[in-house]
């Protein structure tokens, strides 16, 4: 089960070369996202979408909020 | 979202995945680097000034109201460990010197996030005909004050 991580948890990961993914749709990581973070919306989240992700590190994925 | 997210790239042979769960709101809040069309818009935690007194909650009254009366704003700001607790008006600070800060604050003042639109920042304010927003983060910490005056007329 992946861990959940606070922003002080992401910064340190980042830092350490962690992978950051938004799993939001196109239009809202186009308006605006956090710094190094690639696009992969969760609807199409899959083998052939992930195939860039260096399995070997961390990935951090973020949504909007909580809710 | 992020959740399912995080269980799917597990099922995909990910074996260090993170979920972050409070995600882009808590990270703009912050102040944090941010990329993409909406970027560089000025926020309130822009415009936040760090000029405002702030006071211990031990702290006597008699020792806080210099404070205010040699800052730009009518009011101190209480706060321990850097988080923001309560605010002191003037007229809490004219009574008995020797009461200590926190008996006479007003607890949990409102705040506004660092990412707050100025536009709406300015419109919330005139909505309550306020002269200043208090700026914190997620966790209560006292980022700054921002003015009304320094905020875009409704006219933008």
């Amino acid at each position: 089960m992946a861990s959940p991580a606070r922003v002080d948890d992401v910064r340190r990961l980042l830092a350490d070369g962690a992978q950051l993914v938004e799993v939001l749709p196109e239009a809202e990581y186009a308006e605006l996202h956090l710094e190094g973070a690639r696009n992969i919306p969760l609807k199409r989240l899959n083998a052939e979408t992930t195939a860039d992700l260096d399995p070997g590190r961390p990935v951090i994925v973020y949504c909007h909020d909580a809710l | 979202m992020s959740p399912r997210a995080a269980c799917r790239l597990e099922t995909l042979g990910f074996e260090r995945v993170f979920d972050y769960v409070e995600g882009k709101a808590d990270w703009i809040a912050r102040g944090l680097p941010t990329e993409g069309e909406r970027a560089g818009e000025r926020r309130a935690g822009h415009l936040a000034r760090r000029d405002v007194a702030t006071c211990r909650l031990s702290e006597r009254v008699g020792d806080v109201r210099p404070r205010v009366e040699a800052s730009p704003y009518g009011f101190a700001l209480a706060v321990a460990d850097g988080v923001l607790l309560g605010r002191l008006r003037r007229a809490a600070l004219e009574g008995d010197p020797d009461r200590r800060a926190e008996d006479v604050m007003e607890p949990g003042p409102s705040t506004v996030r660092m990412d707050t639109a100025l536009d709406a920042l300015a419109e919330r304010l005139d909505r309550r005909d306020l002269k200043t927003a208090v700026v914190s983060t997620p966790d209560g910490a006292l980022v700054g004050v921002v003015r009304r005056e320094e905020l875009p007329t409704a006219s933008g």
